[in-house]
């Protein structure tokens, strides 16, 4: 439903908010931030399993419970609240990007063991040029006696040093734009792969340098036919990380409002002064507004809306502008001590910094939107 | 309600109109009879033209009136709020007096709460009535007052008694607008239309048994009147058009629509007209700069998250859920929408936006938006007002220290006005 929750929808949020608020509290946010993987395997998986988490949009055929987009906005929202340090959101994406591209034989090799969590994944497609798009795709693969090889590197890699398996996309050799594009898979350790973390602004989401030199690789799908799957992946890929986003972003709001309600200052709490409500209120408008727009662009996708380009773009830019705009107010409301590393605002701005530029700012998915305009 | 009371009610007033609906009849003798069955405002109580039938049962109702073309009492303009008010708070004088002649169309209304000195702070009017003998006489000014000039009766807020504080010294009275003491002049806008007019009352006279409740009671039976501006505000305007159908009543009935929808009609432009830009934006090529599509798409997102957030509010309605914060936003995203609307209308016309009237695009229509958007973040509760009730209402926060609520009225300090 795009314009509200069902009751078992609203209960498992509830839930899921609950055990989040108790196994991610900032203080654990700021432990696994400080780590080289950004997470750790023994609590994610013994997490993931409680609540089945990566299971939930995989189809049950194949291991998962076969849930739509609406529970897993549902998901990425609350995991956008707590910050949750965890390999998620690539998991997830892989496989998107997996069920989107993979033969029957594929999907049922690869889903069951992300469903259950015995292997994590992400999804490799943006390059050194950053680009969300096929045009940005320069990878090249080549196929000799039987066997497909990968050659160039991906960038801004979610989680990509340590994730089990990666979904890459690539193109064959002479091709150009939406025409021979191929997804992979490759193992993360295989031979002439380097893996090497980038140093991130936002410390709660690992991002990877990968290098492929000749490594081995097995096409996902047909090698040449992936432009439709990839354009798919990447609208689900933009929805989920708009529904997180708005997590983040009402998240940081109520933190602000609950601050500017306990602090005094001129012999009063701050949050009597008009210019402190109308902010507040200025960022409440901002969040709701943009959490209309990602559990509608969610809904889209499972009923199947044909606008769903645009819908998908509308989402995002809506999202990054009111996550950021959140963030600026966020750390003005605290004053002085919002600019502070014990303040945990900054999490989140950071954060909100991150979802803004990973796959395609607000200028971007707005240029995206005019182009698909149906609605 | 169960499906057998719709079912019960649609039968009902499916059988009183097949037996006594005829187009035939002139408008307020078809009223007329209308009022004394009932069928003409089922939500109010029987004894006064109703049904005693729940609000809900009303589209029941109009779409059986719809389906024979049946013309329903008078509905549109400041009359309904007169309705509600006195529903809710007038003596059965008021009720016997003016509920009828409500319903038939026959008597106009208009509200006479801001004055030029008091605009979002309304419980601070200073419009005077003073007892003078067994009569109220009033002196001072109103403003922003739509349709006083057609007006029969006013709906009129004013200070009573100076020496308590301000929300305690009001009294709210029902004032005939058709003698010597009240003056009204139209008030010219920015956008060049007069949709509302300026009120001067010199010892203007009330009898007694006019006024609402008692002195002291004035602001709590104007916010009766104002939680059904707010709440009625946008029904009154889509209700804009009569029936086309041809035929005497009809024609009646569409003179009273055109009537009192005239101070309304440059409302859509007031709003903005996002439905126009895309068309406008092809036709002038503008389309295709790269600058403009990012303020067009900025609009779109605008308006379409505004209206999947109404969507969401009602949708928490209907299923008998409290409405979470996304209920409060409206009125003010609007203001946001309309202005963001008229920054891209001004990029899409580019130098034809310097024109206005028969020389301008659309016949005045885009150079009517321009210099009408402002109006959508004072009217009805600026924007700051907007903020304020979304901040202590959802937000919970403390609300303002005021200054002027624990003192006499007269202590309080007042506009400075230089001469």
């Amino acid at each position: 439903m795009r314009f509200s929750f069902t009751p078992e929808q609203e209960e498992f949020r509830a839930g899921l908010r609950r055990a989040l608020e108790a196994r991610s509290p900032t203080k654990e946010v700021r432990r696994l931030m400080a780590t080289e993987a950004g997470w750790e395997r023994d609590g994610w998986q013994r997490l993931n399993s409680e609540l089945g988490l990566t299971a939930i949009q995989i189809p049950e055929e194949y291991g998962g419970q076969g849930f739509g987009f609406g529970e897993l906005g549902i998901v990425l929202e609350e995991m956008g609240r707590s910050l949750l340090c965890a390999p998620f959101l690539s998991t997830a994406l892989a496989a998107m990007a997996i069920q989107n591209a993979g033969s029957e034989e594929q999907k049922g090799a690869l889903l069951p063991a992300l469903a259950d969590g015995s292997r994590t994944a992400t999804l490799a497609v943006t390059e050194d040029n950053g680009r969300n798009d096929a045009a940005g795709i320069a990878m090249t693969a080549t196929q000799s006696g039987g066997v497909w090889r990968l050659v160039g590197t991906k960038s801004f890699v979610l989680d990509g040093h340590t994730a089990d398996l990666i979904v890459v996309l690539a193109r064959l050799a002479g091709t150009r734009g939406d025409q021979g594009l191929a997804f992979f898979t490759v193992a993360g350790d295989a031979a002439g792969l380097d893996r090497r973390r980038l140093d991130t602004m936002d410390e709660t989401r690992k991002l990877a340098r990968l290098q492929f030199a000749s490594v081995e690789a097995a096409p996902l799908g047909e090698p040449g036919k992936a432009a439709a799957a990839f354009d798919r992946t990447m609208q689900q890929a933009v929805i989920c990380l708009a529904n997180e986003m708005v997590g983040g972003a009402d998240r940081l709001r109520q933190d602000a409002l609950d601050y500017t309600k306990m602090r005094m200052q001129f012999g009063r709490s701050i949050a009597s002064f008009q210019v402190t409500k109308h902010k507040a209120a200025d960022m409440l408008v901002d969040v709701e507004m943009a959490k209309s727009a990602a559990y509608y662009a969610a809904a889209a996708l499972d009923e199947g809306d044909d606008d769903l380009p645009a819908l998908a773009a509308l989402a995002k830019a809506a999202a990054s502008e009111a996550y950021l705009q959140t963030a600026i107010h966020a750390v003005q409301m605290h004053g002085g001590i919002g600019f502070t590393w014990d303040n945990d605002t900054h999490l989140w701005f950071k954060r909100a910094k991150s979802s803004e530029i990973l796959f395609g700012d607000a200028n971007w998915h707005r240029e995206q939107m005019m182009r698909h305009w149906k609605h | 309600m169960s499906e057998h009371d719709e079912a019960t009610v649609r039968a009902e007033v499916r059988a009183w109109l097949e037996a006594n609906w005829n187009p035939g009849y002139g408008l307020i003798e078809w009223r007329t009879k209308l009022i004394e069955s009932g069928w003409g405002a089922p939500h109010w109580p029987r004894q006064w033209y109703g049904r005693d039938l729940p609000v809900a049962m009303n589209a029941v109702v109009d779409e059986e009136f719809a389906r024979v073309g049946a013309v329903g009492v008078a509905k549109a303009g400041i009359r309904t709020l007169a309705a509600a008010t006195i529903l809710a708070h007038g003596t059965d004088l008021h009720k016997k007096k003016f509920l009828r002649r409500i319903l038939t169309g026959e008597d106009t209304w208009c509200q006479l709460f801001s004055e030029p000195g008091s605009g979002s702070d309304m419980a601070g009017a200073v419009t005077r009535a003073d007892r003078r003998g067994n009569q109220w006489v009033i002196n001072g000014q109103k403003v922003w007052t739509t349709s006083a000039h057609k007006a029969h009766w006013g709906l009129l807020l004013a200070r009573a008694n100076w020496d308590v504080a301000k929300h305690k010294g009001l009294a709210y009275f029902v004032l005939d607008m058709k003698q010597p003491g009240v003056q009204v002049h139209p008030l010219k806008q920015m956008n060049g239309h007069a949709s509302f007019n300026q009120v001067f009352f010199t010892d203007a006279i009330v009898e007694p048994e006019m006024m609402i409740c008692d002195v002291g009671d004035g602001w709590t039976v104007a916010t009766t009147t104002l939680m059904h501006e707010r709440r009625g505000a946008d029904g009154l305007r889509s209700w804009a058009t009569g029936s086309d159908r041809s035929g005497r009543i009809y024609e009646e009935e569409r003179a009273e629509v055109a009537t009192t929808m005239e101070p309304y009609k440059w409302y859509p432009q007031r709003a903005g007209r996002v439905d126009l830009v895309l068309e406008r934006a092809r036709e002038t090529g503008k389309i295709d700069d790269p600058i403009v599509r990012q303020e067009i798409a900025r609009l779109l997102i605008m308006s379409k998250t505004a209206e999947w957030t109404a969507r969401r509010a009602r949708a928490a309605q209907e299923q008998g859920r409290p409405q979470g914060p996304e209920g409060s936003l409206g009125k003010l995203v609007s203001s946001h929408v309309a202005r963001q609307a008229a920054r891209v209308h001004t990029y899409i016309t580019g130098a034809d936006a310097l024109l206005r009237g028969k020389d301008s695009p659309m016949e005045g229509v885009i150079a009517e938006i321009l210099v009408s958007v402002p109006a959508t973040s004072i009217a009805g509760g600026t924007d700051e007002i907007q903020r304020n009730i979304i901040s202590e209402r959802v937000l919970k926060m403390p609300k303002e220290i005021s200054v002027d609520t624990d003192k006499p009225f007269r202590d309080v300090p007042r506009n400075i006005v230089s001469s």
